[in-house]
């Protein structure tokens, strides 16, 4: 059991230490970055899916106004060619290396002028010309080239097998087989990626130093990442990200842009050049969640007891480069079936580079199942919540291993009370009042707790403070905050007397923001640096005394499965004639371990389902197969939720110790809200209307 | 050809030569420096450009910024209780921060300007689409208050709390009334 700190500051509920420049507007991202005189880059982006270039001609455009270079590709070459790159085994980031087009919206040349507006008219004036290929670019589940990835993201196996399924399914006698699909999904961040790229060719030892302003969930991978593509050694690359206007994984893993920004950069040593991406370039370049056709089979006994989960899952990669979402994981793991299969097969296609969306895997791999799970549950007669309580298993099913803690059933029977779930008529379609069609619905939710191998902290005594370091990120899920409290408590100090610095690779290196891995680590870190401070410096320290510490590994992730659970619960209302979908409550309670501070939680909650809201109802990039491009690629025409779409939406938690994930007892909260709740609401849609939805979103042509 | 044109912004008097082309968002932003109003997609469909323009809220990405000579634009960070750029908080800075309505901060300043013109148009009985009497003061309840500000798009979801926030800053405008 892992030695747990006494909570003073976590738990409180604190407001956050960025709070007043954040509503002023004066916190500094990316693109706000201080910078002397910058000027300005612009991508020229393949308007065919696949194809070869055949030529760029950057005359006209370095004739107009202002600009100061045209970067071209190596091949075809000649004027303006881009430098080499030293290491192109990535090939998301071999840029303009080659004469390939992959997908529509690759970069195939990048302008550098005094104005933006300069800069955009410029690049609209870079002539390119292209031998165009047929593009291969339709998603199918009956595609006979599908393949099986070595592994999926997470670095599980793709496939899993336990007994018979297909022999379970036979013997029935209550079965569910059905199609699911997800489309494709688009993180859009309200702050596009951007980054304010410098390099000076005198830094380090007259060696070259590149210092990249940049919106990203790690400064240190795209340290790491930069620096390795440009042949630089990784002490010449330094990283600064104070705010990230969002991320929701879209800005885990570096992508084109800012690879981009730092060739721009090298083009013009000494000048500032800033590239914010148009919203539209993020389409295409900033990685998206890619679309899943899941074919769920269930099969359980007279009483409801499963005798067999399957979840066949056929999902998108870019034929470019390999992604392969954790889709099949939540199947393995949710309930308790002696006979188990789960399946992986990727379409690779001419397409754009898929990459995580919040919770990749277990937000789709979460639909799918627990909608069947509610059909199951209306096949048996049965409420979907005793469903539930019948197939809990004893211990993780996967595994085998024991659950850490498990209050999946705990936040459903909360759930329920807090919703008033009981008393429903289960029946579809029998409730019509005002012109409007009722029902409810639910779903769990889950989401695995885990903390990275690689992190570090320091915490030095300066002017009679404690100042801790370390690179972490804040995307708005409230680390500046939560850090303070977590080492204040390390410390056994106020947190008034605690600063923690982040957000830049001076510090120590800091694991990415994503996977809900943050806090777990970095807090896990900051507890392991104040231990030794503590030990070397007593509890009078005097000022400059210092220690650092690597993140501990977790001996009991072998012990034990770890997961956050959650109920979600929904109650649509469906136009009788019109056939609008409106929620007019979305009730989420989670286990979520120790809260650090309630209304930052809170809000990463809500906001979590609220993309989840988005995702049933809204978000759909519609791909056109024809050109290999996003049609509605912008904020008008990609429908997030708006102010007027939510409703009386809320989060809360129950009362969670689990001492064996981290000293703080946090299980991470960025990801779990956004799993379930699209089944939450596409349930909720069936019981108004009795029509089963299996494709999201869930649009009004659906149920009319 | 550049036009020069003058701009008062939260208080203080600017004369700028811009580029026919450039849009109000970017003159603040890169001519001026004043990065409080945001780029969320250039195109006037995410309202984090939001600032007050001779005190009406305006989509800055979509305002060319010649054709505003002479006028008193305000952003979120001179929004103050007193005459802007006067410094001080403006009570909607108060209660965006008390009611935790935001996360990533993004389209914050947009919200804030939104919601001080949003609170104006109200108070002066402008209605809403979703206002049921017109003959009568519509109510700051929840519905208006969520159609009233729903230009501003907030990925991170902070919706319940910017409800929150202008509801508080309104109710307490009203009691002053």
């Amino acid at each position: 059991m892992t030695e747990m700190l006494e909570h003073r500051a976590i738990g409180a509920d604190l407001p956050r230490r960025d709070g007043a420049e954040k509503v002023r507007g004066t916190a500094r991202y990316a693109d706000e970055s201080p910078a002397e005189r910058p000027a300005y880059c612009r991508i020229v982006q393949a308007p065919l899916a696949r194809g070869r270039i055949t030529g760029v001609d950057p005359a006209v455009a370095e004739a107009s106004g202002g600009v100061l270079a045209v970067l071209t590709p190596r091949s075809p070459g000649g004027r303006g060619a881009a430098e080499q790159l030293a290491d192109t085994s990535d090939a998301e980031y071999a840029i303009l290396q080659d004469d390939e087009v992959h997908f529509r919206g690759q970069v195939v040349a990048v302008v550098v002028a005094e104005t933006f507006e300069q800069a955009r008219h410029a690049a609209d004036l870079v002539e390119v010309t292209y031998d165009e290929q047929p593009g291969d670019t339709l998603f199918s589940a009956e595609r006979n080239d599908l393949y099986r990835p070595e592994q999926v993201e997470s670095g599980d196996p793709p496939d899993s097998s336990e007994g018979d399924v297909d022999a379970a399914l036979e013997a029935g006698p209550v079965r569910i087989r059905h199609t699911y699909t997800t489309p494709m999904l688009h993180n859009n961040p309200m702050e596009p990626h951007a980054t304010t790229a410098l390099w000076e060719p005198d830094g380090h030892g007259g060696a070259g130093s590149l210092t990249l302003w940049d919106s990203t969930q790690s400064v240190h991978a795209v340290g790491t990442t930069v620096s390795g593509v440009l042949g630089l050694d990784p002490e010449q690359v330094r990283v600064v990200c104070p705010y990230v206007g969002g991320g929701f994984g879209s800005k885990g893993i570096p992508h084109q842009n800012v690879v981009t920004a730092g060739m721009a950069a090298r083009a013009v040593p000494g000048r500032p050049v800033r590239l914010p991406l148009t919203r539209q370039q993020t389409f295409s370049l900033a990685g998206y969640r890619p679309p899943t056709v899941q074919r769920v089979a269930l099969a359980a006994d007279a009483d409801g007891r499963l005798t067999a989960i399957a979840n066949d899952v056929v999902e998108q990669t870019s034929r470019v480069k390999e992604f392969a979402e954790q889709t099949v994981l939540p199947a393995r793991t949710m309930y308790a079936a002696p006979n188990r299969r789960t399946s992986t097969r990727l379409a690779a296609l001419d397409v754009p580079i898929p990459s995580w969306m919040r919770a990749p895997g277990e937000c789709p791999g979460m639909f799918a199942p627990e909608v069947a799970m509610d059909e199951l549950a209306h096949e048996l007669g049965v409420d979907p919540i005793v469903l539930r309580e019948r197939n809990e298993p004893e211990t993780d099913p996967d595994s085998g291993l024991p659950f850490s803690s498990r209050n999946v059933l705990a936040c459903l029977h909360r759930g329920a009370e807090r919703f008033g779930w009981a008393g429903r008529d289960p029946r579809p379609g029998e409730r019509v009042h005002g012109g409007w069609r009722w029902g409810t619905g639910v779903a769990a939710s889950v989401y695995p707790t885990s903390r990275m191998p690689v992190s570090e902290a320091e915490i030095t005594r300066v002017d009679g403070r404690y100042v801790a370091r370390i690179g972490a990120a804040d995307l708005g899920t409230g680390t500046w905050t939560a850090l303070v409290q977590i080492a204040a408590d390390a410390l056994e100090v106020a947190v008034d007397e605690v600063d923690v610095l982040i957000g830049d690779t001076d510090h120590p290196e800091a694991s990415v923001a994503g996977g809900s891995t943050g806090i777990n680590t970095w807090g896990s870190t900051l507890v392991a640096a104040a231990q030794e401070f503590r030990k070397r410096f007593g509890d009078t320290p005097a000022d400059g005394d210092s220690a650092r510490a690597g993140v501990p590994p977790n001996d009991a992730a072998e012990r034990y499965a770890m997961s956050a659970y959650g109920a979600q619960f929904a109650e649509v209302a469906v136009h009788a004639d019109t056939g609008e979908i409106r929620v007019p409550r979305l009730y989420g309670t989670f286990a979520v371990g120790r809260v650090v501070n309630p209304r930052m939680a809170r809000s990463q909650l809500v906001g979590g389902m609220t993309m989840g809201l988005g995702m049933a109802l809204h978000e759909n990039s519609l791909f056109d197969p024809r050109t290999g491009h996003v049609v509605n690629h912008d904020l008008a025409e990609y429908h997030v939720p708006t102010q007027a779409d939510v409703a009386d939406l809320r989060a809360d938690w129950i009362d969670e110790h689990d001492p064996h994930v981290n000293a703080m007892g946090t299980k991470g909260i960025g990801e779990i809200g956004i799993v379930g709740t699209a089944a939450a609401v596409a349930n909720a849609v069936w019981h108004a209307t009795g029509t089963r939805v299996r494709d999201l979103p869930v649009t009004l042509d659906a149920v009319l | 050809m550049d036009h020069e044109l003058t701009l008062r912004v939260d208080g203080a008097e600017h004369r700028l030569s811009v580029d026919p082309r450039t849009s109000l968002l970017d003159a603040l932003r890169q001519r001026l420096g004043n990065t409080s109003p945001k780029k969320g997609c250039d195109h006037g469909q995410c309202g984090s450009c939001t600032v007050l323009v001779d005190g009406v809220r305006v989509l800055a990405c979509l305002t060319l910024a010649v054709t505003r000579d002479g006028s008193e634009v305000v952003t979120a960070d001179g929004l103050s209780a007193g005459p802007p750029g006067s410094g001080g908080d403006h009570p909607l800075h108060r209660a965006f921060i008390d009611e935790d309505a935001f996360q990533c901060g993004y389209c914050t300043p947009g919200q804030v300007c939104s919601a001080a013109g949003m609170l104006d148009e109200f108070a002066r009985g402008r209605p809403s689409v979703v206002t049921g009497d017109l003959g009568a003061d519509p109510e700051l309840d929840d519905a208006e208050i969520a159609e009233r500000m729903s230009g501003n798009l907030c990925r991170c979801g902070a919706y319940p709390g910017i409800r929150a926030a202008v509801a508080r800053v309104g109710r307490e405008r009203e009691g002053t009334r």
